[in-house]
């Protein structure tokens, strides 16, 4: 019998560390948590007794309803935490703050931060694992891996796909996460924005880049969009939001170049009519409602094969 | 990790397995007059080539397709908290809606009965069945929990540092039963 491989990683940071065999492994995991939401009971009792601290810094809904169903269905307890009315606005330092989580003895931490890089400094002086669920534009690791196994479900394979993602390059964690992980599985990726959104040194993502449309979705078998951030309009990194949806929306006719196949993907909220149009979203080569169903199984693999790492070696 | 184990004697080869999973598979359609309400469901994993098999001969002797599920109990173990890494976890199938079913649960071993206590919990999220059954290709002693099987292979007495390995064509390339012992 060939040796399993299983999972001994305390906290989940990021893509960047993680072996294409752990990828894998989490993507196996959920394939099996998907069925459970196809039951009549939607829930299994695997982490009763376990307490889940969800930590968020930053406002999001679909990322922390995605976690919080998956704790729920693993029959966890979770507490959520956020900005907004706690002292976490009152002007506690950091380290303070996981101090007085740590006492709450949590089995686990998912954390959201604008700042990049504190779900690390968190991982490193607690003893719950750590799920970062978007450290400012650094990572976003959960949402990257419910992408690739909506691909795998798709496409049944990642290696050797081309995929174009296209969007606020610079600015987004999810590109970072997506870019790592699909080149470590074998895909060809490549990134496109305007010259305003694009990293300087662009390459170093590991992404071919584009700087049209056009030029990026040609052939490909996925096309991702980003969501245009409209509140970082302000920052005017174009001059209009029909400007921007005449160069880079995704409208039907568009699509035709990419291959006859190819899905379209968005990690949401998407602003219709700024960077995809209405009847590309909701045509029949959409995944993006997948997703959404998508990233409850993988974070329930998540939370599963986290949850182990804290016991004593067993059989 | 990976204990070695030593192989002290055959239990059964081919022709005997194949003799005794015709015997249960007679015996599994003795006790439910109507088979169209039955449903086989294998455990994860040794127990699910045994559900196909028995299958098999069930086809064979009343001519009947009975449906098959596929039960990965990994969710529902109560050592989770104390084993690690977690066990890998495989998918479930069940075919069809268990109400209104007997469902004959598979497995290979029965030992402890913890497998099976798990099982049983895992079914009861699916729905409520009119009965579950029990067919286990060797039973072995050494219960911790109060439950039994219904249908049974062979009996066999076992010490604490042993180890039964059912072995399939279809899965491991040969039909046999081995007693195993553990170094260690």
């Amino acid at each position: 019998m060939v040796a399993e491989l299983r999972w001994q990683r305390k906290d989940l940071l990021g893509i960047a560390e993680l072996t294409p065999g752990e990828i894998q492994l989490i993507l196996d995991t959920a394939e099996s948590f998907r069925e459970v939401a196809e039951r009549p009971i939607k829930k299994v009792p695997t982490l009763r007794g376990k307490t889940v601290l969800n930590l968020f810094f930053e406002s999001s809904t679909r990322t922390r309803s995605s976690f919080e169903l998956a704790e729920k269905r693993l029959s966890a307890d979770s507490l959520n935490f956020s900005t907004s009315g706690s002292s976490l606005s009152k002007g506690e330092s950091l380290i303070d703050t996981a101090l007085t989580l740590q006492a709450m003895a949590p089995d686990l931490i998912v954390i959201r931060h604008m700042h990049p890089g504190v779900p690390h400094m968190l991982a490193r002086r607690l003893e719950a694992g750590v799920i970062n669920a978007g450290d400012g534009a650094h990572e976003h690791p959960t949402q990257a891996l419910l992408d690739a196994f909506t691909i795998v479900q798709h496409k049944g394979r990642i290696e050797g796909l081309k995929i174009a993602i296209v969007g606020d390059i610079e600015h987004s964690r999810v590109v970072r996460s997506n870019v790592l992980l699909l080149s470590k599985m074998g895909a060809e990726v490549t990134v496109a924005g305007p010259r305003t959104m694009m990293p300087v040194a662009v390459e170093t993502l590991g992404a071919r880049a584009a700087y049209s449309l056009e030029d990026a979705i040609r052939g490909v078998d996925v096309v991702m969009m980003l969501r245009v951030q409209l509140e970082r309009q302000s920052k005017l990194l174009f001059p209009s939001i029909r400007e921007y949806f005449n160069l880079f929306g995704l409208t039907r006719e568009r699509l035709k170049l990419a291959k006859r196949n190819a899905i379209v993907m968005h990690p949401g909220p998407m602003n219709r009519g700024v960077e995809i149009s209405s009847d590309v979203a909701d045509g029949t080569t959409s995944v993006i409602l997948e997703q959404v169903a998508n990233g409850v199984a993988v974070r329930m693999a998540v939370l599963y094969l986290l949850s182990g790492a804290g016991a004593e070696e067993g059989e | 990790m990976p204990k070695t184990l030593k192989l002290k004697r055959s239990l059964m080869d081919a022709q005997q397995m194949n003799r005794v999973i015709q015997r249960m598979a007679g015996q599994i359609v003795e006790r439910n007059a109507d088979l169209g309400q039955l449903l086989l469901v294998g455990i994860r994993t040794r127990g699910v080539p045994l559900a196909e098999r028995l299958r098999g001969e069930i086809k064979r002797l009343e001519g009947i397709e009975v449906p098959l599920g596929i039960l990965d109990i990994t969710l529902y173990r109560d050592d989770l908290s104390t084993i690690a890494p977690q066990p890998v976890v495989k998918a479930t199938h069940i075919p069809e809606s268990i109400e209104e079913h007997t469902l004959m649960l598979c497995d290979d071993v029965l030992y402890t009965g913890r497998t099976v206590r798990a099982a049983l919990d895992a079914l009861v999220d699916f729905g409520r069945p009119r009965a579950v059954q029990l067919a286990v290709m060797i039973d072995r002693g050494h219960r911790e929990l109060p439950i039994q099987a219904d249908v049974v292979g062979r009996t066999v007495q076992t010490l604490d540092n042993e180890v039964i390995e059912v072995k399939f064509e279809s899965t491991d390339g040969a039909d046999r039963v081995d007693l195993m012992e553990r170094l260690d």
